[in-house]
Parts: structure tokens; sequence; C-alpha cells
């Protein structure tokens, strides 16, 4: 009975969600407070039933019910408990549950942490929320139940969780990745709220901050986890391949880094306030749009989901419904709510919006280039594939572009600057960076590549820019020391942000210029000399581990003959999926990793592999950066500012 | 100007038919047109799967409707498949021949003997000839055979229970 | 036109500009670099070129691969029921690469007619087959009529 009860707890879910996006709303058009003051109490029951479907669904893996598809489809009695618990997540149904689950968790989490937002404003953001939770239940119920029987012939055991997932990274990216796109969806509330109430002002910006870091952190996290899994998980030693699936969560990923520097302005002062609400929309309509792709199977990715029309059909309606609806209410309402004004050139605010500008059109190529391939098709041609030598080219025109501007918009003043310092301080800290990018790049190789020195200048140029980002910021202090601790965490939050970028920088630009690899043949006993570093495959291995049989490679790794360290490379074979997995071994240092992943046997006692062999230069500064920019987010949001958020001026 | 601020709300709704389109053309993928439909089966001589002495020819398929499926130990969607196939033996009483295709015969036999066997029979084709002149493209495929042998209708991909339940038993009952 | 709107169009003519320019730039450095799809029978109709790099693919033919133990070279046969392409490699392969399962690769011609991958795809999701595979099969298929009728008579000979 124990599946009927979680799907009887999905089914009260629903009924609340469709509750919570209609009571408060009406309320609000009504002026009735009673209706209003019902969002919190429906938006707590909502996920109370909600956690006990996920509950459910999640004691049904642990207790092996193979009486449930579902559980049938993405468990096996032998896989250890963490497994099982991720295997909640490891398909459509259960994913989309959890999808689910987390936007009440932020539901709840506004009505939470909003104490002083005026109710109307709370009603009605609780109310849009309630109205996409509802959705997504109504999909789940109909097209995607999770606690679905097989009766009345159950089989034995379990088909294993693809073994792909079957590891300590995979855990937590989804969740960490849909904590981000659901949490966009507060920002797209928000927008949409102070579109109906017509109180487009910086203080409906100001709420919307915090919340929009938040999701912007975890999307954040959770882009550098995949990228990190797909690492070390897939043997090829690549972190980003622009496949559509990632660039399905780059998307908005993109839209909200943007959407966060353009809420600063309309915070700070008052302006663009169509543009972000603009951006608030798109950033959640677009992870709309990466679930619909995912599911759906309209683009031709290695990530697809088991592929049914009915369910791409639901999602779509979902996905125009709300960003249709959306942009028609932005189209309607906006022109009595924007005023335009003149901006100064040299100022903040022209700088941000140099930024969103260079954000955006970035953001319209991927999109391009990702959907090329389905256009291409619909208009029945030969079929295209766009690979990565577009995506990287057009990064590489833009990042710099992006990087200049954010050189100079970090200290310059809002409303208005004078040009000359500037134009001054940019030459010098120009010729400055390029100097010292040629010496670090000669230093490292002892030759001079121009990829390297112009990702090198970029980090050069935002190093200087953020010293004098600080410098400029402490200068009236009585001491530097007192001046630095004057400041406010937001503003430490908007330096570690943008060191984070350096960082990143650093390494996509020495990992991708400076990585040697080889695929060579090694018995025990052989090694292999790549660059410095020599790979020494010292013994074999076999064992069955609990639901997979391992084969494991030992290697020794010198330098110049002195034996640095050692690592372990996998094969891993999954009798029940009938599935092999490559588990990468990598020793991985600050500046370096080394890193080997097992091809195939290719001698009878299996002893013999194929190998392939890597050096990676600081690549582990990629997602370095990733977890500095996610503590400046976090940084950001626990400014006292937003603590005490002053109800709306012009209200 | 104002009509400028419209334009978004008009993308979406362009992006949105197209990728309704591109649904409904991938709604009709089960249902393959073949050349063999509407013809008689090619002719057939092969091994039993579970037996090498047996050789399996055309009259021991026909008198009866049947199914006649495609599949392979090497197919991971055919594992997918293959309690659907198993419900439709025992519930439905749905007659099913199999063709174990391009395949090895211990695996065959043991994929039979792990997830059970939904077949009246199953044809061996290691080599894929006679999946070659029925028009097989892979694993899984299914094609509905009247009594005389007669191609009636040709799904491709898996044959789920909601194919089953939408078009396809009222195709097998048609038979 | 007031201050405001102007600098508005200015604004959004930078924005075009940048646009325009970036995708033109895009088109001229990767004119190359956009891999049509061929399938087997399209190959050995000629109908691939020689002289620069494509995507094709197949199911990959049983038994037909053969590793050179020595080097890692590796070559296999892909087919679309109708016809087949040697198809060479060297390195690892990976994981889901099997025979039977439908593959993608990148690469180019050479002079006798095999085709040298640079690159193997194989999806990390076990489907059912890659949609240019399984359009390539199709399309192979509704040829096949001829070929059919014309295998006929090569057999009655």
């Amino acid at each position: 009975m124990l599946p009927e009860f979680g799907f009887l707890a999905l089914i009260f879910g629903l009924l609340f969600s469709i509750a919570l996006g209609v009571l408060p709303l009406v309320g609000y058009y009504r002026q009735h407070a009673g209706l209003m003051r019902l969002a919190r109490p429906l938006g707590l029951g909502s996920m109370a039933f909600l956690v006990v479907s996920f509950a459910t669904l999640t004691w049904l893996h642990l207790a092996d019910d193979f009486t449930v598809r579902y559980v049938v489809d993405h468990s096996n009695s032998n896989m250890p408990w963490y497994y099982k618990v991720s295997g909640v997540w490891g398909g459509h149904e259960g994913s989309m549950l959890l999808w689910v689950m987390i936007l009440s968790f932020w539901i709840v989490a506004v009505a939470a942490f909003s104490k002083k937002l005026p109710l109307d404003m709370l009603a009605v953001v609780m109310s849009v929320m309630g109205l996409v939770l509802a959705a997504f239940n109504a999909f789940l119920v109909f097209t995607s139940n999770p606690f679905a029987r097989v009766l009345p012939f159950p089989p034995a055991d379990g088909r294993d969780l693809n073994p792909l997932l079957q590891d300590p990274g995979l855990i937590f990216h989804p969740p960490m990745l849909y904590m981000g796109y659901v949490g966009l969806s507060v920002a797209f509330s928000f927008a949409i709220a102070a579109l109906l109430i017509g109180r487009l002002d910086s203080a409906w910006a100001r709420w919307s901050r915090p919340w929009t870091n938040v999701a912007w952190l975890f999307l954040t996290l959770g882009i550098a986890l995949g990228s990190w899994w797909a690492y070390y998980e897939l043997g090829w030693g690549g972190w980003w391949f622009w496949d559509p699936v990632e660039n399905a969560s780059l998307i908005p990923w993109l839209l909200g880094t943007a959407l966060i520097h353009s809420l600063a302005a309309t915070d700070k002062r008052g302006v663009y306030k169509g543009w972000t609400v603009l951006l608030a929309i798109a950033a959640f309509s677009t992870t709309l749009l990466g679930t619909f792709l995912v599911r759906s199977g309209v683009l031709n990715s290695v990530h697809s989901f088991a592929n049914d029309p009915s369910r791409g059909f639901f999602i779509l309606m979902i996905f125009f419904l709300f960003t249709g609806g959306a942009l028609l209410l932005y189209a309607i309402r906006l022109p009595k709510l924007q005023v335009n004004v003149r901006f100064e050139w040299w100022s903040r605010e022209m700088f941000l919006l140099g930024n969103n500008l260079v954000l955006t059109l970035y953001t319209i190529i991927i999109v391009l280039l990702t959907f090329a391939p389905v256009v291409n098709d619909l208009l029945g041609m030969r079929t295209i594939s766009i690979g990565p030598p577009w995506f990287n080219d057009i990064t590489t025109v833009l990042a710099p572009l992006l990087v200049i501007l954010l050189g100079v918009g970090q200290w310059i003043r809002w409303k208005k600057h004078d040009e000359k310092p500037i134009l001054r301080w940019a030459a010098w800290a120009f010729l400055l960076s390029v100097a010292l990018a040629v010496v670090c790049n000669w230093l490292y190789a002892g030759h001079i590549n121009w990829r390297v020195v112009l990702g090198l200048t970029l980090a050069w140029w935002l190093a200087l820019s953020t010293l004098k980002t600080l410098y400029d910021s402490t200068r009236n202090a009585p001491n530097p020391w007192r001046g630095l601790r004057k400041l406010s965490r937001s503003y430490y939050g908007m330096i570690l942000g943008h060191v984070g970028l350096l960082v990143m920088i650093v390494g996509v630009t020495m990992a991708t210029q400076y990585e040697e690899s080889r695929d060579v043949r090694m018995s025990p006993g052989d090694s292999h000399t790549l660059g410095n570093w020599t790979f020494t495959y010292r013994e074999y291995d076999e064992r069955p581990v609990s639901n997979y049989e391992t084969q494991m490679a030992f290697f020794d790794l010198s330098r110049n003959g002195r034996v640095v360290g050692n690592l372990l490379a996998e094969k891993r074979f999954y009798p029940v999926a009938g599935q092999l997995m490559t588990q990468a071994g990598i020793l991985g240092q600050l500046n370096r990793d080394l890193y080997v992943s097992m091809g195939e046997p290719m001698s009878a006692d299996q002893e013999t592999w194929s190998m392939r062999l890597h050096v990676k230069p600081f690549v582990r500064w990629i997602w370095l950066g990733s977890i500095i920019m996610s503590l400046g987010a976090g940084l950001a949001i626990m400014d006292k500012r937003y603590r005490r958020i002053k109800l709306g001026g012009s209200a | 100007m104002r009509w400028v601020v419209f334009v978004p709300f008009f993308g979406v709704l362009v992006a949105a038919t197209v990728f309704g389109y591109m649904l409904s053309q991938g709604e009709d993928q089960g249902s393959a047109p073949s050349t063999r439909i509407g013809k008689v089966l090619p002719t057939l001589s092969l091994q039993d799967l579970s037996d090498e002495d047996l050789i399996r020819v055309n009259e021991d398929l026909y008198g009866s409707p049947f199914l006649l499926n495609v599949w392979g130990s090497w197919c991971p969607s055919c594992r997918i498949e293959h309690p659907v196939l198993n419900k439709l033996a025992d519930e439905e009483s749905v007659r099913i021949i199999g063709l174990n295709y391009r395949d090895t015969r211990d695996g065959g036999q043991e994929w039979l003997v792990d997830r059970g066997d939904p077949y009246e029979f199953t044809v061996f084709d290691p080599i894929g000839e006679f999946g070659f002149d029925l028009g097989v493209v892979g694993a899984p495929e299914t094609y509905f055979i009247d009594a005389e042998g007669i191609v009636r209708h040709r799904h491709v991909g898996i044959l789920s229970e909601r194919h089953w339940d939408n078009t396809l038993r009222d195709v097998w009952e048609s038979l | 036109m007031n201050p405001a709107r102007r600098q508005r169009l200015i604004l959004i003519l930078i924005a075009v500009t940048l646009f325009t320019v970036s995708v033109i730039l895009l088109l001229i450095a990767n004119r190359h670099q956009v891999n049509l799809f061929y399938s087997p029978t399209d190959i050995v109709e000629g109908e691939a070129p020689y002289d620069r790099s494509f995507r094709a693919g197949g199911v990959v033919v049983h038994d037909s691969v053969w590793r050179d133990h020595e080097t890692l070279a590796v070559t296999f046969t892909v087919s679309d029921t109708i016809n087949e392409v040697t198809m060479s490699y060297v390195g690892i392969l990976p994981d889901l690469f099997k025979e039977g399962q439908g593959v993608v690769a990148t690469g180019h011609l050479d002079d006798s007619g095999v085709f040298r991958a640079s690159e193997v795809l194989a999806r990390h999701d076990e489907n059912y087959m890659p949609p240019e595979v399984a359009r390539a099969l199709e399309e192979a298929h509704r040829r096949g009529r001829i070929t059919d009728s014309q295998l006929d008579t090569i057999r009655e000979n």
C-alpha cells in the first residue's frame, strides 16, 4: 500500500498547489487580506505533502520494493544504500518529483524570509510560484507517476541504476542543478508580481537580489559538479563538451549572471527596470526550455531521458503558458511602468549595461548554434553537426570583451566618472597586463603562445583591476586594514565573484593550451613519459565489488626519476546493466593533474591495456574558480542590507 | 515603437509552434512504413535458437496471426521492452515469435532464461540474413503478421504498453 | 529626437553591429567545421567528399571489429543494411562501442575508400540508435526496393 500512499500524497500536493496558485491571487484582486494570508499555510501544506511523497519513494528504494516499476528500473538490491537513495532521482519520474519538492522548498523559504514584504506582493509572488508548482505537479500525476506498479508479476530484482550515475559526484549534481533552476523561479515570480501589481521599483529589485544570488550559487555549483564528474568519469579528460544539455544549463546561468548585474543597477540606481524584468523572465523560461529539451528528445544529446512525445507536449505547454503568459503581461504592462532616461557614457550603469549586452549576445549565439542542427533537420537538409570549435571561437571573442568591461566596471563610479583617469588607468593596466602575461608565459613554457598570452593578459587585467577596486574603496579610511573591514559583505561578494572568474580564465587557458595526452599500449612494468612526467604501470588487479566487478591498474608517477605519487585507474563492469564504465585515475595537484584512463584489454590475461595518459596543467583552477564564484554569491547573500529591507518607496 | 515589446512574446510563440510540430513528427516514429507491408514474409530457413538441429521454415509460422519480434541480447532497448512482451504473452495470450538478430546463441539463450521467454519459439539469425530480407533496421522491431504470413504493420523501437493500449492492440485484434 | 532615445538608438546599433560581426566572423572561421552526415550508401555512391572531413555512421557489423594489439589501431565496418563502409581508428574507443550498436564517427575518406575516423562517438546513454544512423537506415531501406529485386536476380543466377 505504500506506493499508493506516496501517490496520494502527490495528489494532495497537487491540490494544495492549485489552491496556492489560485486563492491568494484571487485575494489580491478582491483585496481580501484573508485569502492573501492563505499563501503561507498553503505553501507549507504543499511542501509537507511533497516531502512525504518523496520520502515514500526514497523508502521504497531503500526497502527494495520491486513491485514499483520506477524502483525496478533504477535500483538493485546489491547497490549500496547511498546509490539506492540517489537512484530516486536517477530517472525521469523521480527527478521530476525532486524538482517539484525543491520548488516547494523555495516557496516556503520565500514565505519564511519575507516577513517584511507587503502582504499583496508576498501573496502574488507565492501564487505565481504555486502555479508553476501546480503545473509540474500535474505533469507528474498525469504523465509520470513514479509510484506505478509492475503487477501481477513483479521481477525478483531491479535492473540497476545506470552505472554512469553510480558515482558520488552524481548524487549531488542533479539536486544542485535543480536548486539553481527552480531558484530562478523566485526572481521570475517577483518580476511577474511587480508587473501585476505595478510596483516596479528599486525595492522590488532589492527583494529579488538575494534570491537570484542563491539560485545562481546553486546553479554554478551544479554545473561545476557536472563538469567535474564528466572529467573523471567519462575517461576522456574533457571538462566541457558543448553538448546540447550542457548548453541548456549554461544558458540560464549566463542569463542569471546578467540578471545579477542588472538587478544591481536597478537596485542602486532604479534604472533598466524593463530590461531586468525581461531577464528575470528569460532566465527562468530557459530553465523550462532546458527541461523540455532534455525530456522530450527534441535535441540529439548524450543525456536524453526516455523519449516520450506526450510528456514533451505537456512540458511544451507548461513552457508556453508561463513564458508566453509572462511575456504578454510584460508587453502589456511595461509601457505604463517604464521611463527612459539618458545615462552618462562613463558611468557604472553603462558598464553594467555593457556586461548585459555581451552576456546576452553570447547567450543568443549559443542558442543559435545549439538549435542550428535542429532547424536544419526541420528544413529537410542533410544532417549537420555544429562542433566545439564554433563555441570555442565565440567564447574567445566575447569573453575578452566581457573581461575588459569588467576591469573598469568594478570600480567606476555610478552616475558619472571623469573619463581621463579611466583611460589613463586602462592604458597603463593594459600594458602592464600584457607584459606580465608574456613574462609568465615565457617562464612557464619557454616560448610564447598568443592564446596563452591573451588568457593571461585578461587574468592580469582582472587582478590589477581588483587591486585598484580595493584601493579606491579604502582610500579614505584612516588605514587600509580598517578600510577593508568596513567594506560590506556584498562588496566582498562581488570581488570574490570576479576573482573566481580570474582563476577560471587561468585554468581554461592553461588546460586547453598546454594539455598533453597520448593513447599507449602498456603492460605491467612499462613506463611512458609525457612531458616531464613518467607514468609507470606498476601492477594489475581485479576483484568483484558490491554490484560491479573492477579491473584495476596501479600507476607510479615520477618526475626526473623521483617518484611523486601514485594513482589507481579502474574499468568497471556492471553485470546487471551489462555496461562498462571507466573510472579515471587522477593525481591532482594545484598546478596540474596527471590523469590515466583505461581503454581496452589487449592481452588474454587482461593485464596489458590500451591506456590514455594525460597531463593537464591548472585544470583544477576551472572548478576552483567556480567554487570561489559561489562563495562570492554566498557572501553577498549574507549582507546585512537584505535583513532590513524597507517597504517599497514608491508604493 | 510600442509593438517592440511584443517581439519576445511572438518569438516564444513561434518557437513553441516549431517544437510542437517537431514533437508531432516524432509521434509517428513508432509505426514505420515498410516496403514489406501488404506482402508475404520472405523465405525463412534458419535454425531454432534453442536447437541447432531444428530448422524453422515459413510454414512453422503460419496458421494464426502473430507478432514477429526482432531482438538481441546486445540491444539495451530490448531489455526495456522485454517485460512488456512477457505481459502480452501471459495476460493477453498474444502469439509472439522471436527473431534473434545478429546475436550469439549463448547470449540469446541466457537472455531468455534470465528474463523469461514470451516467444512460442525463436529463430536464430546470427548474420541477419532473414532480417535483411525483411528490411530490419535495428532492434527492437515488431512486425504484425496475419495467419497467411502477410505483414500488416511494422513497429520500430520499443513496444511500450502505451503504444499497445493506444493503437497496437487494435492492430493486433484486426489481424 | 530626445537625448534618451538617441542614446538608446546608439546602444541598439552597437548591439546589432556586435552581433552581426561576431556571427559573420564565426561563419568565416568555421565554414569548414560544419560536419555533414553521410551514410554508407552515400559514401559508396560517391556522394561524400574526399577533400574534407565529415561525419559518417551506421550499425557496427558483427565480427567486423579487428584490433591490432600492438598499435591501438582498430578497424570495423559499419552498415546501413544496404552498403558497408570500413572505418579505421587509432586510439581508445568509447565504452559503449559495441557490435550491433549504432555509431557516428568524424573523419575523412582516404584514397582506398576507408573512412579514417579521428573521433568515434557513442552516446553515454544506451539509446535505441543515433538519429542520424536511424535515418540513414530508413533511407537505405527506401532505396532498397530496387536493390531487393536486383538481389533476387543475382540470387537466381
